[in-house]
Formats: C-alpha cells, sequence, structure tokens
C-alpha cells in the first residue's frame, strides 16, 4: 500500500506539468484534465484510507522510501514519505475539497481565455501541498511549503492585467518570505541541535535538548506559521489575497494552505511541549489573531474580504487550540477540518453570488438575494449556521471544545483564553450574520436595469451542496465516541483538559454569546435598511475598515524605517567604505607617482641603485659578523 | 709581505670600476670597466686560492673569464645593434624604458 | 719555489708595488681618459699587470690564459667594436645627470671603505701556499679539478659560450628584405638621379698627399665634399690642408714674380705655415 504515496503527490504534479508544458493544444480539454488529476489523487487517498481503517490504530502509519536526495557527510536528507492519521486527514482533506473546487472552478472559469493554466496552478497548488503533508522530514517538508507560497504567488496574481492583482501576489510572497525565513533557520538549528531533521529521531529526542535551543525552534517554527497562516504580526497579506480567483481563495486561503501553519505546529507538537515559553507564545498570537480578524471582518463591505478575516480568526482558533498542548492539538485539526469543509462552502457562495452579480463584491450592492438564487441561499446558510456554532451543525462542536479546552489552560490563563475565545465567537456571530443579512435579506440595493441575478450552473452548485452536507454532518460525525479525537491520538497524543467550568456550562455560554451577537447583527442590519454607501462609522470601524492599520503599521515601521535605515547605510557605504577604498587607492596612485620617478630610464641611475643596494647588504654582513 | 694586500688591491680595482659604470656613458667604456670588476674579483679569488692551498679559487677563476668572455660577446653584439639602429653608443640615450 | 710559501718574499714585495701601482694607474686612465681606444689600451696594461700577479700567486695556468684571451682576444674584439662604432671622437666627460657624480663618488668611496674594512677585519694571517696543490703541476691540478669535481660547471658554461656565440650571431644579423641592387642597376640610377654621373673623385687631387682622410682641392683652391669617405667626415677626421695649399701656391708666385724681376712691394711675405687645420691632427698635417 505505501507505494501509493508517492502516486498521491504525483498524479497532480503530472497534471501541472501536462497542462503548464502542453500549450494551446490542450485549452479544450484542460479543465477536464486538471479535475481528472484531482480526483484521481482523490481516489488514491481515499483507498488509502479505506486500507489504514482495517489496521490498529498503532500499525496505522506508513512510510515509503523514494531515494536518498542529498546524502553528503554526516548530511542526509531524504526524499521518504511518511502518511500517519494526521497526514491522511489532510490528505482528504485537501484532496477532497480540491477536487470539489476544480469542478466548481470549470463553470466558474468558464469565460477565462487562460483556463488551462488556472488548472494548471491548481493541480501545483495541490501537489505541493501534499509534499507539505506527507514529508517525513522538515527539509521536504520545506519544499512544499516553498511550492504552496509558488502557487499562492501564481494564483492571487493569475489576473495579473490588474495591477492591484499584481501587487496582492506580490506582497503575500514577500510576507510569507519572511516567515519561510523562519522556517529555513529553525530547519537548520535542527539540523545543528539533533544532526538530523527527519520527524521521527527530532520529534523523539526533544527530551534531551536544552531548553533554550527548543524554544528558539519552537519560536521559529512559529513565525513561520505566522507567516503561512497569516497569523499576527504577518497578517497584512491575506484580505489583500482575495485578488485572486475566488475558488483560489476557497481553496487556498480558507481551506487548505493557510492552515498549514497549524499542521506544523502540531507535527512538531513534541518540540513545543517541551518549550513552555514557546507554546506561551503560541496561544498569544492565537488568541491577539482571533479577535483581530473578527473586528477586520466585523467592517469589511467586501464579502470576500469580510470572509478572508473570518478566515484569520477562526485559524488563530486553531493556533491557540495548537498551542495548549496535547489537551488541544486534536481540537485544533478537528475545527481545521470542519473549517475546511465551511469556509470553502462560504467562499464558493460568495463566488456563485459574484457570478450571478457581474463580479460585484461590495454587499452593500447586494441585498435580497435568496429569492434569485436558492440553492446558493441554502447552502451559504447552512454554511453560516455551521460557522457561529449553530447546536447541532460541525462548527458548534469543534469550536466549542476549543473554548472549553481554552478554559481548561488552567488558572488566569485560562480565564483569559476562554473570555477570548467567547468574545471571539461573539464577534463571529455578529459579522456573519451580517453578511448573510446585507447578502440575501433586506431590499435590493441593485440596479435592475444592469444586473440580472441568476443562480448558478451545476457544475458549480454541486460542490456547494457537498461542501454544505460536510459542514452540517462533519462535525457530529467526529464528535461522536470522541471519534476523531481517538484516530489522531496515536500520532498527537491525547490529555483531558480539566475545564473549571463543566462542559454544560461552557455550552450555555456560547449559546448566550450567540445569541447576543446575532441579535446585534439584526438589529443593526435586519431591522434597519442598510445604507448603500458606508457611513463614515466609528473610529474602531473606521480602523478596522483599514485592517486595524496593519498596512499603515507596515508602512511607518518597516518601509519608513527600511528606508531611513537604507540611507543611512548608503551613507555610510559613500562616505567610510568607498572613503576607505578610494582613499587607499588615491594614496597609493600618488605614492606611485612619486615612486616612479625613480623609473628614469637612465641605467646608470639604476646602477647606482643597485650600487647602494650591495653596500647595504655588505654593510650587514660585516655587522652580522662583528656583533 | 702578506699577500692580504693582493686583497686590498682587488677591492680597490673592483671599487674603480664599479665607479667607473657609473660615471661613464659610453657604453663601451662601461663594458670594460666592467670587465674591471670582473678581473679584480678573479685576483681575489686567486689570492684566495693561495690562502687555502688549494686549486679551487683558480677553478672559480676560471669559470669567471669564460663567462666574461660569453657576456662580452653578447654585449658587444647588443652595442652594436643600438648603434645600428640609433647611431649612438651613449647608454642615457637608450632610455625609453620608463614610466 | 718561495713565491707559493705562505709568506711573499721580499722580491715579491717590491714587485707588488711596483706593478700594483702601475694596475691602479691602468684602473684609473680606463676610466678617466676621454678615447674609448685610450681606455682600452689602459685597460690591457692593467690586465697584463694582473696577469703577473696571478703568476707571483702561483696560477701559472691562469696567468698564461690572461695574457693571452683576456688581453688578447677579448681586449682586441673590445678594439675591434671601438673601431666598427668609431668612437674615436673623444667622449665628453660632462656629467648629464643631477648628482650622479657625487653619488658615485659617495657609494664608491664607501663600498671600497666598506670593502677595505671588511678584509682588514678578518682573520687572514694564515697562508697555507700552494706548494701541495701545484705539485704535480698547476694545469695538472686544474684539469683534475675541472675533469672531476666541476665537470657539470664546465659543461654548462660550454653551452653557455655556444648560446652566446649564437646570440651575437642573431644580434648582429640583419635580414635583407629586398635584393641587393647590382651595379649596372646602381648606374642606371645615378643616371636617371643626373648627379655625378662618373665615379666619385679621388681623395688628395691637388693637396700634397692623396691619403684617403685628405679631400681633393678644387680649381679654387677649396676642399671637395665628394672626395672624402663619409664615415671619415662624419667623424671630424679629415685633415683640410686647402689653406696650406694656398699659401703654398702664393709662396710659390711671389718666389717666380721675385725671380723674374716683377717685386710687387705691396704684398707682405705670407707666414711660412698654413691655417689652423683640425686639432687633433696639427701634428699628422705638418710635413
Amino acid at each position: 500500500m505505501e507505494n501509493l504515496i508517492a502516486l498521491l503527490v504525483a498524479a497532480p504534479l503530472v497534471g501541472a506539468a501536462l497542462l503548464l508544458c502542453g500549450g494551446s493544444r490542450l485549452d479544450r480539454a484542460g479543465h477536464w484534465i486538471g479535475s481528472l488529476f484531482a480526483v484521481a489523487s482523490f481516489a488514491i487517498g481515499a483507498a488509502l484510507f479505506a486500507d489504514m481503517l482495517g489496521k490498529s490504530p498503532e500499525h496505522r502509519a506508513l512510510h515509503q522510501h523514494l531515494y536518498s536526495w542529498i546524502p553528503v557527510g554526516g548530511f542526509r536528507a531524504d526524499v521518504a514519505f511518511q502518511l500517519d492519521q494526521l497526514s491522511m486527514t489532510f490528505v482528504l482533506l485537501i484532496t477532497g475539497v480540491g477536487s470539489l473546487i476544480h469542478i466548481y472552478s470549470i463553470g466558474y472559469m468558464a469565460h477565462d481565455d487562460r483556463r488551462r493554466r488556472f488548472f494548471g496552478y491548481l493541480n501545483l497548488f495541490l501537489a505541493a501541498m501534499l509534499l507539505l503533508v506527507l514529508a517525513d522530514n522538515y527539509l521536504l517538508l520545506y519544499v512544499g511549503w516553498e511550492g504552496v507560497g509558488l502557487a499562492s504567488y501564481l494564483l492571487i496574481g493569475f489576473w495579473q492585467h490588474k495591477p492591484s492583482a499584481a501587487t496582492a501576489a506580490k506582497k503575500a510572497f514577500l510576507v510569507n518570505r519572511v516567515g519561510d525565513m523562519g522556517l529555513s533557520i529553525a530547519i537548520m538549528l535542527m539540523f545543528t541541535t539533533f544532526g538530523t531533521f527527519a520527524f521521527g529521531p527530532v520529534l523523539a529526542s526533544t527530551g534531551a535538548t536544552s531548553q533554550g535551543r527548543l524554544t528558539a525552534i519552537g519560536l521559529l517554527l512559529l513565525l513561520a506559521a505566522c507567516g503561512k497562516s497569516a497569523q499576527v504580526p504577518l497578517q497584512s497579506w491575506l484580505g489583500d489575497a482575495m485578488e485572486g480567483p475566488t475558488p483560489v481563495s476557497a481553496l487556498i486561503h480558507a481551506a487548505t494552505m493557510v492552515t498549514a501553519g497549524v499542521y506544523l505546529i502540531t507535527r512538531s507538537g513534541a518540540v513545543f511541549n517541551a518549550a513552555p515559553d514557546a507554546q506561551a507564545a503560541v496561544v498569544a498570537v492565537g488568541a491577539v489573531t482571533l479577535l483581530f480578524g473578527a473586528i477586520v471582518g466585523c467592517a469589511k463591505d467586501d464579502i470576500k474580504k469580510a470572509l478572508a478575516g473570518s478566515t484569520m480568526s477562526q485559524i488563530g482558533y486553531m493556533i491557540m487550540a495548537a498551542g495548549l498542548g496535547p489537551i488541544g492539538y486534536a481540537f485544533a485539526i478537528m475545527h481545521l477540518v470542519t473549517h475546511g469543509f465551511f469556509k470553502a462552502g462560504l467562499f464558493l457562495g460568495a463566488g456563485s453570488v459574484m457570478h450571478g452579480m457581474n463580479d460585484e463584491v461590495d454587499m452593500r450592492r447586494y441585498g435580497g438575494l435568496r429569492r434569485y438564487m436558492p440553492v446558493t441561499f441554502v447552502t451559504f446558510g447552512l454554511g453560516y449556521l455551521a460557522i457561529i456554532g449553530f447546536p447541532g451543525l460541525s462548527g458548534f462542536f469543534s469550536k466549542d471544545k476549543i473554548i472549553e479546552a481554552a478554559f481548561a489552560k488552567g488558572g488566569t490563563e485560562g480565564w483569559i483564553l476562554g473570555g477570548a475565545a467567547l468574545l471571539g465567537a461573539a464577534i463571529t456571530a455578529f459579522y456573519m450574520t451580517r453578511v448573510m443579512l446585507m447578502t440575501f435579506f433586506g431590499e435590493k440595493r441593485w440596479d435592475p436595469e444592469e444586473v440580472h441575478p441568476h443562480e448558478s450552473p451545476k457544475v458549480m452548485t454541486i460542490p456547494m451542496i457537498v461542501l454544505a452536507l460536510g459542514s452540517v454532518f462533519a462535525g457530529a460525525l467526529f464528535s461522536v465516541n470522541e471519534n476523531f479525537v481517538r484516530w489522531l491520538e496515536p500520532v498527537t497524543s491525547f490529555a483531558h483538559g480539566h475545564s473549571p467550568l463543566s462542559a454544560t456550562a461552557v455550552t450555555s455560554a456560547t449559546m448566550v454569546v450567540l445569541i447576543i451577537g446575532v441579535g446585534i447583527a439584526w438589529a443593526m442590519y435586519g431591522r434597519r435598511p442598510v445604507p448603500a454607501t458606508a457611513p463614515r462609522g466609528s473610529l474602531l470601524t473606521r480602523a478596522a475598515r483599514r485592517d486595524l492599520l496593519q498596512d499603515d503599521f507596515n508602512h511607518v515601521v518597516l518601509v519608513r524605517g527600511g528606508e531611513h535605515l537604507t540611507r543611512t547605510l548608503v551613507y555610510l557605504d559613500h562616505s567610510v567604505v568607498d572613503g576607505a577604498v578610494n582613499g587607499t587607492a588615491a594614496t597609493m596612485g600618488g605614492l606611485s607617482g612619486r615612486l616612479r620617478q625613480l623609473q628614469s630610464g637612465f641605467v646608470r641611475s639604476y646602477a647606482v641603485q643597485m650600487l647602494g643596494g650591495a653596500a647595504v647588504l655588505v654593510a650587514a654582513t660585516l655587522l652580522m659578523r662583528g656583533v | 709581505m702578506n699577500p692580504v694586500y693582493y686583497l686590498y688591491l682587488a677591492a680597490l680595482l673592483f671599487t674603480i670600476g664599479g665607479a667607473g659604470v657609473l660615471i661613464r656613458r659610453n657604453a663601451i667604456v662601461v663594458f670594460m670597466c666592467i670587465e674591471l670588476m670582473l678581473n679584480a674579483c678573479n685576483l681575489a679569488f686567486v689570492t684566495f686560492s693561495r690562502m687555502h692551498g688549494n686549486l679551487d679559487g683558480q677553478i672559480i677563476a676560471f669559470f669567471t673569464m669564460v663567462v666574461a668572455a660569453a657576456e662580452v660577446v653578447v654585449g658587444l653584439a647588443i652595442i652594436v645593434s643600438i648603434f645600428r639602429t640609433r647611431h649612438t653608443a651613449s647608454v642615457d640615450d637608450a632610455s625609453l624604458m620608463k614610466l | 719555489m718561495t713565491v707559493l710559501a705562505a709568506a711573499a718574499s721580499t722580491g715579491e714585495a717590491v714587485q707588488f708595488w711596483l706593478l700594483g701601482i702601475v694596475a691602479v694607474a691602468g684602473a684609473l686612465c680606463t676610466i678617466m681618459l676621454r678615447r674609448a681606444v685610450h681606455s682600452a689600451l689602459s685597460l690591457a696594461g692593467t690586465m697584463i699587470v694582473l696577469a703577473i700577479f696571478y703568476l707571483a700567486n702561483g696560477a701559472y695556468f691562469l696567468g698564461i690564459v690572461q695574457i693571452v684571451v683576456y688581453t688578447g682576444a677579448i681586449m682586441m674584439l673590445f678594439l675591434f667594436v671601438v673601431m666598427l662604432v668609431g668612437v674615436t671622437a673623444a667622449d665628453s666627460l660632462k656629467e648629464t645627470l643631477k648628482g650622479q657624480r657625487w653619488l658615485a663618488a659617495g657609494l664608491g668611496i664607501g663600498f671600497g671603505v666598506l670593502l677595505i674594512a671588511g678584509i682588514g677585519n678578518a682573520s687572514l694571517k694564515q697562508f697555507n701556499g700552494l706548494g701541495d696543490a701545484n705539485a704535480g703541476g698547476n694545469v695538472q691540478g686544474l684539469a683534475a679539478l675541472i675533469f672531476t669535481k666541476y665537470v657539470f660547471a664546465f659543461e654548462i658554461t660550454g653551452a653557455l659560450l655556444i648560446t652566446a656565440a649564437v646570440g651575437a650571431m642573431v644580434l648582429t644579423h640583419r635580414e635583407r628584405t629586398e635584393r641587393a641592387k647590382s651595379q649596372r642597376e646602381q648606374s642606371i640610377a645615378r643616371i636617371k638621379e643626373g648627379k655625378h654621373i662618373p665615379p666619385l673623385p679621388a681623395p688628395g687631387v691637388y693637396a700634397r698627399h692623396n691619403a684617403v682622410d685628405i679631400p681633393g682641392l678644387l680649381p679654387d683652391g677649396t676642399p671637395s665634399e665628394l672626395t672624402v669617405n663619409p664615415t671619415l667626415r662624419g667623424r671630424g677626421q679629415i685633415r683640410d690642408v686647402s689653406r696650406e695649399s694656398l699659401a703654398e701656391l702664393k709662396a710659390l708666385e711671389r718666389r717666380s714674380e721675385k725671380w723674374l724681376g716683377r717685386e710687387s712691394a705691396d704684398e707682405p711675405e705670407p707666414p711660412p705655415s698654413g691655417g689652423p687645420a683640425p686639432k687633433e691632427h696639427t701634428e699628422g698635417a705638418k710635413k
């Protein structure tokens, strides 16, 4: 069975190569080829999953060694895959959601001239993402990590004729570089510390390593996770990444790639467990981001950017849960999977709305769309109920567990984290209700003369329906008998947290904040008509519209600071470095100008100099003898 | 008389030859002065031979003569060819090799 | 022989002091005389003195070689070149490089003092003499050393000599780039040119001598440039006798007039000797 693992990666890679190198001959069939390879990858994943279920939990992990990549002295990098329960979860999510979104894109990108190229990039992304989650060592993981960064760059800037898209792609790439640098340094540090970077030996020997080293590695891994998962302080690229086509936002910037940070932290759980300081930093980053993203999501009128804020916030939940240690890993992954379903569904719904509204993204120009696109309304609504944590739907189960685990952290810390998670849940309820109300309810704020809202074709609605079903039932399925926790336990280890509040109390509190959030939103956007142009708003609203001034902060501190630093360096370079170099050259030049006077060309002058030298030699010899 | 006086004479002749090299401009005379210096050396070698009581010094003097003969042949050939092209035998006129 | 003993005999001392003075004087003349020929002759004198010193020091072979090869061959080679290059005109002894003479004097004296001080400092009291070494004959002794201990150096000097000979030939050889003109072509070219169609006039015509360095005289008594070799003219080695001849001619005319009784009182008796000839050759120009 383990020989199939490489095929998982190879299938979409072959698809990408075929589509990107095949040229315009494949234009007419490119989307089918791309989807075929994605579905093939999913089929292989499903077969492996079935095989895995048939084994006992301890013997489920598969390993495939392809070849030795860089064997140099003590340095040994292998191309080897490891398929355990954690990887399996990701494989199914990536290939499953990926296949659905491939199919959806057939309809969504139907009118785009460069559809073949788009599918090529999507396949490339799938291959890189699968490599990331299947790698059995950090170096190969890094290859996948960079690969998804490249695919993300290519897809955000897919409509490169728009300057905003090109800029957003560049921004995403550059911000990601910061995180990637963290990962590469972490890998180097691992090699110097452990002498290897394969998961097995590294994670097994954390007990015998100094606390400082582990904390450093943990913080660097956190930096990497921040970059890829758009966590504070490297979060600024995600909002702009919505410039890409909506299927891309759904697949890469909601369901899969942005969760790579959570995967990294969960995978390196042993490192974080042994480094409490790094773990505390992870929790802090998660808590701050979940509130940050939620606040940003409240103020955005662009439907995709509102959803992007929501994504940031939900990943904040996952990172926080992952930072809680063994009591949280499983819930982080569980929320990751359910989030993959409902957020992909929400994005596809948003894409469907845009598809019917002439690519309008401003929610203030929507309104009352439920009658015109009923399928989209129902699937989007189910996703909405799932994300706010409506009882019985998948978000309810996964988010509730995270809040519970946050309280279980214990002490003041636990109360702060739990409070933040509850507050986040309330804000989530508020902004998602706002999106729902502004889009599908209220009166029409669009011009019926110009816009003719209509339901999307079947090829788009069927993936949405499948994802909606997932967002309804996944949570319950995972929670029955603690299915998901027991599934992951051999990999991530699991410990029951002891919450100061009972499970019932936490659930009740969640329900209360949910009702408050929905109520406020209803009061603000449901009862009153929504103005077609945004009101000026309070200071916080205006700041949130500007992404809580994150770009301004970056500009003032990093760009300006960088400019000043550069100018200083240029000045120093000119005056000190160049001064020294030029000064040396000038001194040498002047000196040689004087010295060359000795070269008169008169052989008799040279003879005098020779005789002088000979006299000195004789004198020296005599002196030496005399001493 | 102590034979060491021969050495003083050799030193004196050598110095006179050296001074001649420095002072004279005629290349041929310069060459003669070099010959004078070589001869002074030969005298010293012969004296040393007598001092040590073996013939090695004379051998060295003999080789010096051979080398001097070779040097004179080449040197005079150079002087002749320079004279042919530049119509002068002054060493100061051949001063192109300078900056 | 006593000369081979450790200490030199009184006779050798006398010889040393006499000939040593000659050697130093020759060396000084070499560097001070303005004419290269004189320098070469002075140097030859010094070398002969040195040859005698070699003999006195028991280096019989070297002494003879010094005379035969050095003085006889190498110095003659020098003289050849002096003649070839034609530097019979005296060199100017005026110094052209600034400070060169002072530097040379200072360094020369300093160097000499250093050398002599060094020799004086060295403990050179013991002279073994060559009595044993020369017991089987000086030449035999040298040969034994050359062909055993110094055989490689000897072979290499042989190679050096051949190289030097080839080098001298290469340096002085001039490749002709075009065919030499035949006599016929030369005469045709001369006629085309239109000047000096007949052969050049011989030297000494109408002059008192017909040596090559005396230009022939034209009918008006002035010397003709064409009659002497341009090389001699370039060296300034021409003896101009035109004024002498004119003066003698005049004296002859006067005597014949006197003889004929047509004495003219207005013309005074001219000086018996001619006008100033080229300085160097005044002696030779006298009859």
